[in-house]
């Protein structure tokens, strides 16, 4: 009996955590709803900065989350939405940076990294491909040192 | 001599001159930089927090002497901090202060700027934080310096304390001026 006791309690409680952050009204309308939770996830809270507004519980979180709702609602599409948000807080609003001049380098590092590995390989190769054969001289040495002979 | 033998060597030396500009103690690493800067002051219409005082307006926001906006709250410790220093701006007598309350009741506000003096000449009431999200404020207190035309030219994030005032603010008034 206290073990479905304890369960229950653990059941009804853990609901808790799946209703933290998006406690407001949704919207009317489910398939808006839909559209403004997917670009909730894409946009950071600047408070607690690590987390999309959609797992902030900062005040400022629940204002953007208003504010994403707001222009949902309106018509907005997501790509007017996020020009919405980047032209008041800037591209770090959004988690995934945008390609553009600032953050090519940072989209292309991991390939320029991956091509700097296969140049690396590929010269260590050609290296130990090119090395030159041993001179009659050094022959005769290796041989003798084979044998056992002491040089 | 093979030069090749120092690559490490240098590779170390970059290394550590990038960790030396990390450590640089004016840098925060929180601090996110405004896209606002150069460009126009957004849009305003706030109810000034005093009864009969007229709305502020972007049309406030452009005259014949540069404008401090500040946005602060009666709740927000760092803004006592740094209030000292707003009144030391507003003493000076060459800038316009215009201070918004960010979610804050009214009257509260009013009795935070009448316990450590009122140095905003202009006042508006931002209750549910709209204005804030269009100035791209992430927390209070923060400031902005706009020059006569109503371009944004710095914006000072957190309070204005230690020698931000002396080095980061009017430093960055005076090319307004």
């Amino acid at each position: 009996m206290i073990r479905l006791f304890a369960f229950l309690w653990m059941v009804v409680f853990s609901a808790a955590a799946y209703g933290v952050a998006v406690d407001e009204k949704p919207l009317a309308d489910p398939a808006k709803e839909a559209i403004a939770r997917e670009l909730m996830k894409e946009i950071r809270c600047l408070v607690c900065q690590n987390q999309s507004i959609e797992d902030s519980n900062a005040d400022l979180a629940k204002d953007l989350r208003m504010v994403v709702r707001e222009r949902v609602a309106l018509g907005d599409t997501p790509d007017n939405v996020r020009a919405y948000l980047v032209d008041r807080y800037g591209d770090w609003v959004l988690l995934e940076p945008p390609v553009n001049q600032s953050t090519w380098l940072l989209w292309a590092s991991p390939f320029l990294f991956l091509a700097l590995v296969g140049v690396g390989i590929a010269t260590a190769r050609r290296k130990r491909e090119t090395e030159a054969p041993l001179s009659a001289e050094e022959e005769a040495r290796l041989k003798k040192l084979l044998e056992g002979d002491d040089a | 001599m093979d030069l090749r033998r120092f690559i490490p060597l240098l590779v170390v030396v970059a290394i550590v001159a990038v960790f030396f500009r990390m450590m640089d103690g004016e840098r925060n690493p929180r601090e996110i930089k405004s896209v606002l800067v150069g460009a126009e002051a957004p849009a305003l219409k706030l109810p000034a927090l005093y009864e009969g005082a007229p709305t502020l307006t972007k049309a406030a926001l452009a005259g014949d002497k540069p404008m401090v906006v500040n946005f602060f709250a009666s709740w927000c410790v760092p803004c006592r901090a740094e209030h000292e220093n707003l009144m030391r701006l507003a003493a000076r007598g060459d800038v316009v202060m215009i201070g918004i309350a960010y979610k804050d009741e009214p009257a509260r506000a009013r009795a935070f700027l009448e316990e450590l003096g009122n140095p905003f000449s202009l006042t508006g009431t931002d209750l549910d934080g709209r204005a804030a999200i269009d100035w791209g404020v992430s927390g209070v207190p923060e400031t902005f310096l706009i020059s006569k035309d109503g371009v944004i030219s710095y914006r000072h994030w957190g309070p204005i304390v230690g020698d931000s005032y002396d080095l980061r603010l009017l430093p960055e008034l005076r090319k307004l001026q």
